[in-house]
């Protein structure tokens, strides 16, 4: 093991070749740029034996993808943003076709207006995609859970591909201490990329195929319970992870939820700030927790009903927005208690879009809305942004 | 062993199968085969059957040479540099949408064998114009009409834009010369890197003449110029080499005359004008390229 | 019932052979055999590559055969008469 000081997107390339992939196509976005260009280097000196193709666009990055894939390699890639909205209809076919391809995502926001900095809403409205979503607190989640999604991906039980974000510039560009496991070690816990189902004239098939009505509905089904049986295999893989390499990864992680009033929802880096937030808020004696999701997609639905069930307030935070809705985390979470008996208050905030930073008193702020919610018995509005600036409006 | 078999919901007379026939028994077995969405997909590969007797795999409308690329280099990372690789792409994943893909795949280089099918119009969806479409053509959304001659802009001169890519080998040919385009395909294999191949394939629902026109049709575009068969090794003109040169050119009206689409041209009265400007044009490339003999 | 493969895979190569095309067609091509002179034009231009040659000379797969009628009017010896096919 060695421990490097490090950027985030260092972090995922390094996670990447040490999983030894074989084809990585890859166009230049910001702020995802060092990925592809950590990753010719490593080839340039013959540290990583792998062929990197130059696409001429992110659409075409992840069509080179789909065809390295089932081609039989291991592939991956990286992208942000306005790529990842370029290549969309691509990731439902990579899905759709069971690839187990694996992208990092520097999460930077959406045009327009057009903006470089982080927020989640490029993953988050490619969550219909049939990826596989993980989110990132620190450079070193981002290293680490690359090699769990290849691990994950690859498993027969899912076949699937998946995304890694990391938070644009907060991540990507900032140096973290970063532990960087033994290529042995990984080459163990990752075993070589052998798939059944791939383009060999030994072997012919058709690939992509054209399929009606009378069975298209049983492909997507088919393709749902790959991700619904994604929830134990991420389970096992988490739970080898931390056997071999001492890290633990859980879908969500709690903190100080356990007598919580007001529980904090949260994903990416912004995780870091809501536990000092909830530090200094519970020094002064304020009943709050926060609690962090590793895992978007699958859903985490009951691990988030089971852990909130018995708090006054859930205060989900969205780093996105969906216009006429509200956050898409909040939809999600809402849906998991609809059916319960009993449940939270559930509250949505909307905070940090376009690379806002996230501060302790947003977190303060935000308590103090749940405290009025409770005082009051009821929520007069579900979806609230955090630190708008009202004097620009 | 027929690599494309029978059974495949190709209209009758289309000539989208003969190409694919000729092209795969050159190739051989040892090929893998990308196709974008278009007719050829859409006929040969219902689930759960499939025409090909090859690995294919259908990704998109507009990267089949982006499909090929990643195919491409992991055979190549995987030790398989013998096994083909050929991109189909009808003229809709060629000249238009799959444009950018196709010239980022030429331009690195990769050793795929391009082969555009090009029956003159977005024929899958229903026969509407496509950059490809000719000059006077009638489509549905170029259709003849009372302030309308059809197409009025002139076909996006593919295989001459992939050569200026500088590529080691460019050809066109089309179905009525099957020897033709089988050499093309041999010498394409035999070249490494990229090669590309316009095949002009007629359509007899899209361009209205009987099904069992379709290779007389296909002759006839070459024995009146419209279509010019040729070769070219890189990017220099100077170097380019007609492999069907014409003796007694045929005038265009002959080509014209069979197909419903152009009907508006002699019915109810003949454009002299558009057919005129056909005939000009014709003329001035088979002059400047050597075509007759 | 075939059950549904991973991604949508069409395992089977040439499996469109199940689907009979020769019921599309309207008119049918009879070869006269005397007159073939083994050129094998009506091989190469059949789309449907369902004209097999053989040592007599062509023979039709009619399970298949769209009755396009290419093969007929190709045919440098009028060896190929389309015919309306009796049903």
């Amino acid at each position: 093991m060695t421990k490097l000081t490090i950027r985030g997107n260092m972090a995922t390339a390094l996670g990447a070749k040490l999983c030894r992939p074989d084809v990585i196509p890859a166009y230049p976005i910001t702020p995802s740029t060092l990925f592809p260009e950590k990753i010719s280097e490593y080839i340039a000196d013959g540290e990583l034996d792998a062929e990197m193709i130059r696409v001429e666009s992110e659409h075409s990055a992840m069509s080179a993808c789909i065809g390295a894939s089932a081609a039989g390699a291991r592939v991956c890639t990286a992208s942000a943003s306005q790529g990842i909205a370029l290549m969309s209809e691509m990731l439902f076919i990579a899905a759709g076709m069971r690839l187990p391809i694996v992208m990092a995502v520097g999460n930077r926001a959406l045009s327009a207006p057009i903006n470089i900095w982080c927020d989640h809403q490029d993953t988050i409205s490619q969550r219909d995609t049939g990826w596989l979503q993980f989110y990132a607190e620190k450079n070193q989640e981002g290293l680490d859970l690359m090699i769990i999604a290849f691990k994950v991906c690859e498993d027969k039980r899912v076949l699937l591909p998946a995304m890694v974000g990391i938070d644009a510039f907060v991540l990507t560009h900032t140096i973290e201490a970063v532990d960087v496991p033994d290529q042995k070690l990984v080459d163990e816990f990752l075993p070589k990329y052998e798939p059944e189902l791939r383009l060999d004239p030994e072997k012919p098939m058709t690939f992509g195929s054209f399929g009606t009505p009378e069975f298209y509905q049983e492909f997507k089904y088919m393709q749902t319970e790959a991700m619904e049986k994604a929830r134990e295999v991420i389970d096992e893989v988490f739970a080898e992870f931390k056997k071999k390499f001492g890290r633990e990864y859980r879908k969500i992680t709690p903190y100080k939820c356990e007598d919580a009033d007001v529980i904090i929802l949260t994903m990416g880096s912004m995780s870091g700030t809501a536990r000092a937030a909830v530090n200094k808020m519970r020094e002064e004696g304020k009943k709050v927790g926060c609690c962090k999701l590793t895992v978007y997609r699958p859903f985490p639905a009951k691990e988030i009903v089971e852990l909130t069930k018995n708090a006054k307030v859930v205060a989900v935070l969205d780093r996105d927005i969906s216009p006429g809705f509200g956050g898409a985390l909040y939809g999600e979470v809402s849906a998991a208690f609809v059916n319960e008996e009993k449940h939270p208050f559930i509250t949505n905030y909307i905070i940090g879009l376009g690379g806002r930073d996230i501060l302790i008193k947003d977190f303060e702020w935000i308590y103090e809305r749940s405290m009025d919610v409770i005082k009051k018995g009821r929520v007069e509005k579900p979806v609230q942004w955090v630190n708008l600036n009202e004097e620009v409006l | 062993m027929e690599l494309y078999s029978k059974g495949h919901r190709a209209c009758a007379g289309c000539a989208e199968p003969i190409a694919v026939r000729a092209v795969l028994n050159e190739a051989g077995p040892n090929t893998i085969g990308v196709v974008c969405t278009g007719c050829l997909e859409v006929v040969s590969t219902g689930w759960p059957e499939t025409a090909w007797e090859i690995p294919l795999i259908h990704a998109a409308f507009e990267n089949a040479a982006s499909v090929a690329s990643g195919v491409e280099v992991a055979l190549r990372k995987l030790g398989k540099k013998d096994t083909n690789v050929i991109a189909f792409g009808g003229d809709g994943g060629t000249f238009d949408i799959g444009f950018q893909a196709v010239s980022g795949m030429l331009e690195r280089g990769h050793n795929v064998k391009y082969i555009c099918l090009d029956n003159e119009a977005y024929m899958n969806t229903g026969i509407q114009r496509c950059s490809s479409t000719p000059y006077g053509a009638s489509t549905t959304t170029s259709p003849a009409g009372k302030y309308s001659i059809g197409e009025n802009r002139p076909k996006k001169p593919i295989a001459a834009i992939c050569a200026s890519h500088d590529i080691p080998y460019t050809a066109t040919a089309t179905v009525a010369y099957i020897e033709d385009l089988r050499k093309k395909v041999r010498t394409a294999l035999e070249t490494e890197g990229p090669s590309f191949i316009h095949v002009l394939v007629p359509c007899p629902t899209g361009w209205r003449y009987p099904s069992d026109k379709t290779i007389e049709i296909s002759r006839l575009a070459v024995e009146t110029g419209i279509f010019v068969l040729w070769e070219l090794k890189g990017s220099d003109f100077n170097n380019i080499k007609i492999t069907k040169k014409i003796r007694n050119r045929k005038p265009v009206t002959e080509y014209l005359k069979t197909q419903g689409r152009f009907r508006h041209l002699f019915k109810p009265e003949i454009k002299q004008d558009v057919i005129d400007r056909i005939q000009k044009e014709v003329d001035e490339k088979c002059k400047r390229f050597g075509v007759d003999l | 019932m075939v059950k549904v493969t991973l991604g949508a895979v069409n395992k089977i190569a040439g499996s469109s052979k199940n689907y009979k095309t020769g019921d599309w067609r309207t008119l049918k091509p009879v070869i006269d055999l005397e007159k073939c002179k083994k050129c094998w034009a009506c091989y190469k231009y059949c789309p449907e590559g369902c004209i097999e040659k053989t040592e007599k000379g062509p023979i039709v797969d009619y399970d298949f055969c769209k009755g396009c009628g290419i093969c007929a009017n190709e045919c440098p010896f009028k060896a190929i008469e389309m015919i309306m096919e009796e049903r």
